[in-house]
């Protein structure tokens, strides 16, 4: 019987492999460092973003800790950060296992939290499990009931998608009172996880104020012509235009609006517009366009970051998640400094505490911040904070756009 | 006494597979779901693709409506219910298409089934943005990495003893028959269609199983996450490289690749995409039908020319 010696050395075989998948336990060492991980996709559809906001920033973070002589503990102590860094290749199921391997093989103090709001979500369970703090920085807060209840180590540093939605609409309802806007707008979103939060958000904050949808439309990702889109958009007689779109299609929503003279007094794009090489995609004349975040450029310690993040990482950041994401760094070392290495106190401390950060104090109420930059616009070589209009260091918007030159 | 051998051999390997979760930690367990994921694809894979020598890219499309069904389906009835309902799509998907695509041969199915994949990837986003006003669902079932890696050793099972199953029967016969010439296997009277559906249903249900199983594993589930189209490619360079053809020819492939990967997304994060082509184009060149059919290549050459009769006795 052929097939039977062949069942049976294969049966044994596979024995022996599968005995190879037990994996030898971690050796127990003494403390010289503080183990810090991190599984963010470094590889498949998420590097894009991942790369240009997470990566750069936690490398910067360890780097300017280390430089300083370490974490510092209550004690006063200073421990340096030692790194183990994963890549999860953009799928989920290799974010799971990565935080298991973190916990279970490297024994790790923290971890520092993936990216994107999907990978975040992936991770909650497992970090909520092992106890370990997840402060999620480049995912806005999901829309699950009872979050906070069922993951309350979870903190999400973007904000919410109606805070985004509201200091928006607010700014379109102030400058339709002071007569610069007719009050009308079109919106297109990208029909993924961010653009449909958000365009669902944006809808009950615009007809709260009074705002006229006279165009609302979903795009597929990966859409890179937009030529129908904006032209519907400019027949519409809006004098609004918002776009909550991903970087590839900001792009090209920002190409071909300049490519066909579409002009409107306020032009907002999506994820991708606060990017350093955003400018170059209207061969620089991006002036007056908006899109969510924005940076207070005249803050020393935002003028400090931006150069320490160009000589450190050899580009600019963004300004947008970028600076949060710094920040909310600074949140875990501060909280440290008071709390020690134990979690559970850290957790705690991140919770109720507050902080001083490159963007101001920050205090966390319900694990998400309340005081961000929701709406920026690009003027000169900054992309600058102007919503909400009220809060010191905000820039003064500028309506209607300029054209694209 | 030799079935009687290789049927003890099998249950004690199940056993001791089924315990191993208890000896090893928690990220052991996390391995142990990863590789056993991966032998259930790769076997899938190579139960349809192996025999008929149709080259499928359509594995993550079931994957991930197994996924999908769960996130769909959770909260309103029991895991096990979800399971039969996802296994039902997954069969019902597989026959539909297989049905209008199965006569495609060559490249046209190759490029069809990865078409596949994103079709149904598009039909779900349109659907959930359109009428749903949503996208991304939560999946909050409460299943250890250890019940998920026992169901998934439990479909390993299934698949590997399905395989073992119709090779031994008239089926088998005339799977290899399509797979060496399929106008003269319709000519000797094997009914091609029939048996190509059954064979592609059946895999197609392991892999919409597969899906199914780990998806509570996730807590958030959205189209771009289920249907990343590595999944197919790395299910296909396992089962190549142990040998499709052969009934441990995809575990031999998942087994080092798995563990190949795992090492490389630790050691050296953001090369995966560059290696796992070079890892393809090597299979492809030097070991085209895999590496058990190269181990018993050499054990015949050190043996002498005769030592192949020897298997026969």
């Amino acid at each position: 019987m052929n097939m039977n010696r062949r069942t049976f050395v294969g049966a044994a075989a596979t024995a022996i492999l599968a005995c190879a998948a037990a994996v030898p336990p971690a050796i127990a060492q003494e403390r010289s460092s503080v183990r810090i991980g991190y599984v963010v996709s470094q590889t498949g559809v998420n590097a894009a973003g991942a790369t240009t906001t997470t990566i750069p920033n936690y490398e910067l973070w360890v780097h300017d800790v280390n430089a300083a002589g370490g974490l510092r503990l209550p004690d006063g102590t200073q421990l340096p950060i030692e790194v183990v860094a994963y890549d999860d290749r953009s799928q989920t199921e290799e974010v799971v296992r990565g935080i298991e391997r973190l916990v279970n093989q490297d024994r790790v103090d923290f971890i520092l939290a993936p990216w994107g709001t999907g990978f975040n979500l992936a991770a909650a369970p497992l970090m909520a499990r092992f106890g370990y703090p997840q402060i999620a920085s480049s995912s806005i807060v999901p829309p699950i009931p009872g979050i906070h209840e069922r993951w309350p180590g979870a903190f999400w540093l973007l904000g919410t998608a109606e805070d985004y939605a509201h200091a928006f609409a607010e700014l379109l309802t102030t400058q339709k009172q002071a007569g610069a806007l007719n009050g009308r707008i079109a919106m297109i979103s990208i029909a993924d996880g961010f653009g449909i939060e958000l365009a669902a958000s944006a809808r009950k904050a615009f007809e709260e104020a009074g705002i006229e949808i006279v165009m609302d439309r979903t795009y597929p990702l990966g859409t890179q012509d937009f030529a129908t889109l904006l032209s519907e958009a400019q027949a519409s007689g809006a004098d609004a235009f918002v776009a909550y779109s991903y970087p590839g299609d900001t792009f090209a929503i920002t190409r071909q609006a300049r490519v066909s003279g579409y002009n409107p007094p306020i032009f907002h794009t999506g994820v991708g517009t606060s990017f350093p090489i955003y400018p170059q995609m209207a061969e620089g004349g991006v002036e007056g366009v908006m899109s969510l975040g924005g940076i207070d450029v005249n803050r020393p310690e935002i003028q400090d970051y931006i150069r320490r993040h160009q000589e450190v990482i050899g580009k600019l950041p963004d300004a947008w998640a970028s600076p949060v994401i710094y920040s909310s760094l600074q949140m875990l070392a501060q909280a440290i400094e008071r709390r020690g290495l134990d979690r559970e106190a850290v957790t705690q401390e991140l919770a109720s505490g507050r902080f001083e950060t490159i963007l101001g104090p920050i205090q966390l109420v319900d694990n998400a911040p309340r005081d961000l930059w929701y709406i920026g616009q690009w003027q000169g070589d900054h992309f600058v904070a102007v919503a909400p209009a009220g809060r010191e260091g905000s820039a003064d918007l500028v309506v209607p756009k300029p054209g694209w030159n | 006494m030799r079935p009687a051998v290789s049927a003890l051999a099998c249950a004690l390997l199940v056993a001791g597979l089924a315990a191993l979760p208890l000896f090893v930690g928690g990220y052991g367990q996390g391995v142990l779901v990863g590789l056993m994921n991966a032998v259930v694809l790769a076997s899938a894979w190579a139960l349809f693709s192996g025999p008929t020598k149709y080259v499928s890219l359509a594995t993550v499309a079931f994957f991930g409506i197994g996924a999908y069904t769960v996130a769909v389906l959770t909260e309103t009835m029991p895991f096990g219910a979800i399971l039969a309902v996802a296994g039902a799509i997954g069969v019902a998907v597989a026959l539909l298409v297989g049905l209008a695509t199965l006569r495609l041969a060559g490249v046209y199915f190759v490029i069809f089934s990865f078409g596949l994949a994103e079709l149904v990837r598009q039909i779900i986003t349109w659907f959930e943005t359109s009428v749903n006003r949503t996208l991304g669902r939560y999946i909050f079932i409460d299943l250890s990495a250890t019940a998920i890696y026992w169901m998934l050793l439990a479909l390993a099972v299934a698949v590997i003893g399905t395989r073992w199953l119709i090779e031994r029967g008239r089926l088998g016969l005339a799977v290899h028959a399509i797979g060496d010439d399929e106008i003269v296997a319709r000519h000797a009277g094997v009914d091609v269609t029939k048996v190509k559906l059954a064979l592609f249903a059946l895999s197609a249900l392991a892999m919409t199983l597969a899906g199914a199983i780990q998806a509570p594993r996730w807590t958030y589930v959205e189209p771009s996450i289920v249907f990343n189209p590595n999944i197919s490619f790395t299910a296909l360079i396992m089962a190549l490289l142990g040998g499709a053809t052969r009934l441990w020819g995809p575990v031999f492939g998942a087994v080092p690749l798995f563990f190949f990967f795992e090492w490389l997304s630790v050691t050296m994060p953001g090369q995966f995409s560059i290696v796992l082509g070079l890892t393809f184009i090597v299979i492809v060149f030097l070991v085209p039908n895999g590496v058990l059919d190269l181990a018993e290549k050499g054990l015949r050459k050190t043996r002498g020319p005769n030592a192949g009769d020897a298997r026969h006795v």
